[in-house]
């Protein structure tokens, strides 16, 4: 009896087995990617497919290269580290070429400024925030601030926000450092919705006659009527105009 | 803290990779032969001949983030990541501690549209914005468990995805620790944050870096000895998110909250 | 897209926003269980060969056809379920040494070529020869075609046959375990997932696969047994039942011992996990994974085996706690796979699974595929039937054949 007589199964077996490491090895041989391998286990080609990516977003440098007065305005500004881009949206088109593809121009008031300036309490303190119902709810941002220089000409006051002719009419006028609650009462809720909740107006003549009249305490270089003889049948203002009365 | 690392983490990280991998090859040796290690043999040789000059990082400081989104936006705009609101390569979320110590978490749509004023604003110890993104992981669990090396990360440290060899297993996506990865909709492949890729190997900046208005992001090498990113790693105390996984990330914070997860 | 956008609705807390959509679903679940039952058969195959367990007999080859019918389709839910199917030879081809996903092609394969198939062939080689001696023309091909044309039906073919079957069995176990506590491996290697990142989970994959895998063989040999008009061997099914009930008690341990030991480290993720399971899990955690799947074919098992209920009785009060142990046992994957990622890594929130119909990932899918391994079982009977008789009527026929020709 020999010892080391395979037997017949195993034969077979083996056969089939070795068909089937054939078949592997050659289908491995040519289903493997090329770059499989070079530089990891991974195909290197796929890095050049990622980095052959289309850029969208150009990049300041390339931006203050045309508009160099925007970028000279803006690095000595508030806004030295934001990016055109932020603003105006990805522009590679647009520096590619510039006579088709403009990039966005935010002119209204709205989530262009807002998304950054709107008061949220998680942002950094010192970081300048608006309330926005509560500032100048009717101009566009762009109106007072300029965008690649936002620091504002004045610091606008309360009401002049919305009332600005009246308050630039105020200014040159004789009642320039009376404050608009001596005259308006008025409630917070205005500033909300100042339909809603109007200021009240003086409604008695004795009120300017608090100044004005000939018995009043006030400044001598005042100018007094006599209000028993004064326009008796009207009120002051219909006569007068409050913010810039006739000397 | 990268280059104390530096010295110890390698040979570390070789031990285990040899440990690790002896006896996987040694299993499949004897099915396969020689034939499945060709590739390993191959790029061992490479990758110790061929030291890549870039090693890239990020930089974010915590305490500067104004939670705009226009990270978001410019990183779907430039990446062409769809616009739905469950996937996304960054976002940002916003944490509120209240002053009994409950943490409330938002990020809705992932801040792409900014944020809404959060309710009952009198009640709050501190919050603040985190923006988030792939970490590109030193020691990326993503890569570690992609069976067919469709994601990998390159001599210059960034983890990428080959969305030619993906089969879309969905494997990375659940190794990931900071659900940083999507499987995309088109092309029922796996997706992430590739640093810009295309953008840093020409010199420019990842679109999320390049937007940010407050500086809050700062990319750059982690090798220069100059660089804006060193001088960060120089001048503050940085974190990494979820240290514990040794998951070594390249994304580093600073000012960051304990309640970041 | 619908489907994320009502998703949405009913996360509670924060979750990353990638992590709205779901990834493993209902196909994932599938793919555990199957495997489960694949390696739990070849267990209780190997128990008859390897520990002599002389009253498993009868079940010895049902097991091994079961288990070859269920690894056939083991890979099928996963395949279904990638995102390109027609790239899943890649793994064969540039297979990642370091994922753990990339050994299922070779586990599979050890596990399929050179352990089931190579089990069953020797096995059956002999029996294959001689049936083919009297079968039609097509059967005749086809058992030419199996047996590879080997026919040497000589004492020492046969004797090597039999020395194959031994030593692949004892070869088998520990693949059969290395089968599924990979599995169990592909999930608790995951470390960025808290509910599945557990030294245990291969163990307990384990464990349950035995269950399943016995009971499941146990539900086959009673039904095909009453198909066909036989009496079901009482000293078979409690032996069984001993195996099952016991098997049971160590994976429950073994669960409940996974269970104290992360509530008693209590780490960081221990909060929204506990939420995890007193609510978006209740139901099939509790419900139908303990109590209907665990602890009711417990004492099912317990009490039917240990007392003198009548026969029929007692073989019903199995077939009930071997079904519930499969709805068990499915509670159990679907616990693990679903339940993982039910919670967001940002451990601050929970999401929802919605499970479809229609679709590749739906029910309907799913229920086929759970149909398709009987299917496989029952032309797999056909072709080789795994009864007594059959090879009974075999040695028969050649003991008649030897002693005419003598």
């Amino acid at each position: 009896m020999k010892i080391w007589r395979i037997p017949d199964q195993v034969i077979r077996l083996a056969v089939v087995l070795v068909a089937a490491v054939a078949v592997l090895v050659v289908v491995r041989g040519r289903f493997v990617p090329a770059s499989f391998g070079e530089t990891g286990h991974y195909r290197a080609d796929a890095v050049d497919v990622v980095a052959a990516q289309p850029i969208r977003y150009a990049g300041s440098q390339i931006c203050v290269e045309c508009h160099d007065g925007e970028g000279e305005a803006k690095s000595g500004s508030f806004h030295r580290t934001v990016s055109c881009e932020v603003c105006h949206g990805p522009a590679a088109a647009h520096a590619e070429d510039f006579e088709s593809q403009t990039p966005l121009i935010p002119r209204e008031r709205g989530a262009e400024c807002l998304s950054c300036h709107e008061y949220l309490s998680p942002r950094p303190t010192g970081f300048p925030q608006i309330i926005e119902r509560l500032h100048n709810p009717l101009q566009p941002c762009i109106g007072c601030h300029d965008p690649h220089d936002p620091t504002p000409p004045e610091v606008p006051e309360s009401c002049s926000a919305c009332h600005a002719q009246i308050a630039r009419t105020k200014a040159v006028s004789h009642h320039l450092t009376l404050e608009c609650e001596t005259c308006h009462d008025a409630q917070a809720e205005h500033r909300e919705e100042p339909r809603s909740f109007l200021p009240r107006k003086p409604t008695a003549r004795e009120f300017c006659g608090s100044c004005h009249s000939e018995s009043a305490d006030s400044p001598a270089d005042i100018p007094r009527v006599d209000l028993r003889d004064h326009g008796e049948r009207y009120l002051c203002w219909q006569c007068h105009y409050p913010h810039h009365p006739e000397s | 803290m990268a280059g104390q690392n530096d010295e110890r983490k390698f040979p570390r990280r070789e031990f285990l990779v040899r440990t690790l991998q002896l006896p996987c090859s040694a299993a499949v040796v004897t099915v396969l032969g020689p034939l499945a290690l060709g590739s390993d043999a191959a790029a061992a040789s490479q990758s110790g001949s061929e030291t890549s000059e870039h090693y890239f990082g990020m930089g974010i400081q915590v305490d500067k983030c104004i939670g705009c989104g226009k990270c978001v936006e410019a990183c779907k705009a430039e990446n062409d990541v769809p616009r739905e609101p469950y996937y996304f390569r960054t976002w940002v979320e916003r944490y509120v501690i209240h002053n009994d110590g409950d943490v409330s978490v938002d990020s809705p749509e992932g801040g792409i549209r900014g944020f809404p004023l959060h309710e009952g604003e009198s009640d709050v110890l501190r919050s603040f914005f985190v923006p988030k993104l792939c970490n590109q992981c030193d020691n990326p669990p993503c890569v570690q468990v992609c069976p067919v090396g469709a994601t990998f990360k390159t001599d210059d440290g960034v983890v990428l995805v080959d969305s030619d060899y993906c089969i879309g297993c969905r494997y990375c996506i659940q190794a990931c620790p900071y659900g940083a990865r999507y499987l995309d909709p088109r092309t029922n492949t796996a997706d992430k944050c590739t640093f810009c890729y295309h953008r840093i190997t020409q010199g420019l900046l990842p679109a999320c870096v390049e937007v940010c208005p407050t500086g809050a992001r700062i990319f750059g090498e982690l090798n220069a000895l100059a660089s804006p990113l060193r001088r960060l790693m120089r001048m503050s105390s940085l974190q990494v998110l979820k240290p514990a996984l040794n998951t070594e990330p390249k994304v580093f914070y600073s000012k960051l909250d304990g309640e970041v997860r | 897209m619908e489907r994320l956008e009502s998703a949405v609705e009913q996360i509670s807390g924060f979750i990353y926003p990638n992590e709205i959509e779901l990834h493993w679903g209902l196909l994932v679940v599938l793919y555990p269980y199957i495997t489960g039952l694949v390696a739990g058969a070849f267990i209780l195959a190997s128990l008859e060969k390897v520990f002599k367990v002389k009253e498993l007999e009868p079940t010895y080859r049902l097991a091994l056809l079961t288990a070859l019918a269920f690894l056939l389709v083991a890979p099928l839910p996963l395949l279904a379920h990638l995102g390109h199917p027609e790239r899943s030879f890649e793994i064969f081809l540039t297979p990642h040494f370091k994922s753990a996903m990339a050994m299922f092609g070779f586990v599979y394969a050890w596990y399929l070529m050179l352990v089931l198939l190579l089990e069953i062939w020797f096995d059956y080689r002999a029996d294959l020869v001689k049936w083919g001696r009297k079968a039609g023309r097509f059967k005749k091909f086809l058992y030419w075609v199996i047996t590879l044309g080997s026919r040497d039906l000589s004492p020492e073919a046969v004797e090597f046959d039999k020395k194959a079957v031994h030593t692949i069995t004892l070869i088998g176990i520990p693949s059969a375990f290395l089968l599924h506590g990979y599995v169990g491996f592909i999930f608790g290697s995951v470390k960025a997932n808290p509910w599945w990142s557990s030294v245990l989970m291969p163990i307990v994959f384990l464990f349950s696969a035995i269950v399943s895998g016995i009971s499941l063989v146990l539900l086959i040999y009673y039904v095909t047994t009453l198909f066909r008009r036989k009496q079901p061997e009482m000293a078979c099914l409690d032996k069984l039942a001993s195996f099952l009930l016991y098997a049971l008690i160590v994976d429950f341990s073994l669960e409940i011992l996974d269970f104290i030991h992360r509530l008693y480290e209590s780490e960081e993720s221990i909060g929204i996990l506990s939420e995890l399971i007193v609510s978006k899990l209740y139901l099939s955690l509790t419900i139908v994974q303990i109590l209907i799947g665990t602890i009711a074919p417990l004492l099912i098992l317990a009490y039917s085996r240990f007392s003198r209920l009548p026969t029929e009785l007692k073989r019903v009060a199995y077939f009930i706690g071997a079904l519930l142990v499969q709805v068990g046992i499915f509670g159990t994957r679907w616990n693990v796979v679903i339940g993982g990622q039910l919670f967001s890594k940002s451990l601050r929130g929970l999401t929802v699974y919605k499970l479809e119909l229609g679709g590749i990932e739906g029910l309907f899918t799913c229920i086929g595929l759970l149909i398709l391994p009987f299917v496989i079982l029952y032309i797999l009977i056909k072709v080789l039937p795994p009864w007594e008789e059959a090879s009974l009527a075999l040695s028969e026929d050649a003991a008649v054949s030897t002693a005419s020709a003598d």
